[in-house]
């Protein structure tokens, strides 16, 4: 049982992990939290689910649409949101313009998708059995479809010079343009891509809970940016390990204690460590700025 | 020999406070020109307002004759402006080689980047044998070297300099102001240097400015300025 619950723990985290990168990422560029996240991550969950109900977009072009539609949303939400903020008092405005962005997004759904469930379901969903262990089709999907894509982003931000143009930018903006970075495109991209992320995830998860709806963006949103703040927001490796943690907790609180809390756990678990650890398991514990 | 850099009449303001005054001054081709002035008197604001971090009140900044006051910094680093700014601005989580690599962000001739690495490492030994290390780790003069290695891995023509000796023991300065000298003769690269270290900034230099509460108050030609009765009193300690 116990293994059963470690893998259902691990699948869910995998989910969380990928959300968890687009807040990490942005907020290693900029230093702030995108609050629009997770409702960018809805609004391509709705895009990927009408392509496929509607227009029978095979699979496999469903998802790349979608989540191509989540990137370009959000780099707008960047562009119209937070760039143009230059106040004083940046920090606040900037708060406040997510915390609108995210609420607009909702509303926008609500009135364009309606405010109901939809249901989603395009995937496997027969069960195998594997060493006494039960996984879903979908299951086996949404494991190697995180492998693949934690594993292009680690080439990408790591192997490649747009990776290292990334990395500097999160250290210091001024200091990245003396180096002749377009910073604003790398910002861009930034939202682009931890926005990419999201919108396979949403997609899947959809999935996995076979529901779509204007608000399932929160309680997902809340627990990836818990999985970003344990792992110490700004580290991409802090979130990926972040995102496993709070999966795979929340799914041995629920077997073992009781799944009525089960979204309480990951919270509990986060400030216990935080207590421990305020910069997060793999946060700086200072960081440099010149 | 034309002038590579001309600023004319530049004011800058933060906010309401002004920190630079209506300065100007030029470098030629192949000079190496000092801006020497003590702490707050407006030598990084002049450099950051160059290289585009900052923008400028008024006035014009010639660069090869033409005006680049309304150019994007990364810009100014693809027609040949670089700057080692105060304090490095080493990107500390990143590889000594990572470093390296970033400063040749813009270019694409793959073999022109290779050569120019095998460059700056024998320019610097002791950044080759710390390729691999987190570059948060180096000393203060090794991250200089590397701050220096990286900015000339774009190949500039005009390289900018803010205070390279700082916080660095003599013999460290030493050195590093002998490669400054080294990289205008071999490369032909002119150098806008900033310092407070007048003692060595007037001896790597050809001509000098001084610069006090955001104005230029003196300039002349390095020797002449070193023997300045005035600028001995203020400047070099004697
Ligand atoms: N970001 C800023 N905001 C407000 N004032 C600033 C800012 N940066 C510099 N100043 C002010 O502008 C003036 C010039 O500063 P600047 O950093 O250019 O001096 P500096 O000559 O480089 O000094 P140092 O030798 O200490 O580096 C100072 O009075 C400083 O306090
Ligand atoms: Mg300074």
């Amino acid at each position: 049982m116990f293994f059963q619950h470690l893998l259902n723990g691990l699948i869910i985290g995998g989910i969380y992990a990928m959300v968890a990168l687009g807040y990490s990422m942005v907020y290693g560029v900029l230093q702030i939290v995108n609050w629009a996240h997770a409702d960018v991550l809805m609004f391509g969950t709705f895009i990927g689910m009408l392509l496929a109900t509607f227009l029978h977009v095979p699979v496999i072009a469903m998802v790349l649409l979608a989540a191509l539609f989540t990137a370009i949303l959000g780099m707008a939400v960047e562009r119209v949101a937070y760039r143009p903020i230059k106040s004083a008092n940046r920090r606040m405005a900037v708060l406040v313009s997510a915390l609108g962005m995210s609420t607009f997004l909702q509303n926008l759904a609500q009135l364009v998708f309606g405010s109901g469930t939809r249901q989603f379901k395009v995937f496997d969903t027969n069960a195998y059995e594997i060493g006494g262990m039960k996984i879903t089709g979908m299951q086996i999907l949404i494991l190697s479809v995180t492998a693949v894509m934690l594993l292009i982003l680690y080439i990408m931000v790591y192997r490649t010079k747009l990776g290292i143009a990334m990395r500097a930018c999160s250290v210091s903006i001024d200091n990245a343009k003396l180096m002749g970075i377009n910073t604003n495109m790398i910002i861009s991209g930034t939202f682009g891509v931890g926005a990419f992320m999201a919108g396979v995830a949403g997609i899947l998860v959809g999935n996995y809970y076979n529901a779509v709806y204007p608000t399932m963006g929160y309680l997902l949103g809340m627990k990836a940016f818990a999985a970003a703040i344990l792992g110490g927001i700004g580290s991409i490796p802090g979130a990926v390990f972040g995102g496993f943690i709070i999966g795979v907790i929340e799914s041995l609180g629920a077997g073992y204690i009781s799944s009525a809390y089960r979204d309480a756990f990951s919270f509990l678990v986060m400030i216990l460590i935080l207590i421990i650890r305020p910069a997060g398991l793999l946060g700086a514990k200072h960081i440099d700025k010149v | 020999m034309g002038k590579i850099l001309e600023v004319k009449d530049l004011s800058v303001n933060y906010g309401v406070v002004p920190a630079l005054r209506d300065i100007s001054f030029h470098v030629d081709e192949g000079e190496v020109v000092a801006l020497i002035g003590p702490n707050g008197a407006g030598k990084t604001t002049t450099m950051h307002t160059i290289s585009k971090l900052i923008k400028p009140k008024s006035g014009e900044i010639l660069y090869c004759g033409k005006s680049i006051v309304n150019e994007e910094p990364h810009n100014l680093v693809s027609m040949g402006i670089s700057q080692v700014p105060e304090g490095r601005g080493i990107f500390q989580p990143l590889t000594v080689a990572e470093n390296i690599e970033i400063g040749a962000y813009l270019r694409k001739d793959k073999e022109g980047i290779k050569r120019d690495k095998e460059w700056v490492y024998d320019l610097f030994p002791r950044l080759r044998e710390r390729m691999k290390q987190i570059s948060g780790t180096l000393s203060g003069g090794e991250l200089q070297m590397l701050a220096m290695a990286r900015a000339l891995m774009a190949r500039p023509k005009l390289l900018l300099l803010d205070e390279p000796s700082m916080g660095l023991a003599p013999v460290i300065v030493e050195d590093i102001f002998h490669i400054i000298k080294k990289i205008n003769k071999d490369q032909h690269t002119t150098i806008l240097l900033v310092e407070q270290n007048a003692q060595m900034a007037l001896t790597a230099s050809t001509r000098a400015y001084i610069i006090e509460v955001g104005q230029i108050i003196r300039e002349g030609s390095s020797k002449e300025l070193k023997s300045d009765d005035q600028i001995q009193k203020s400047y070099l300690g004697l």
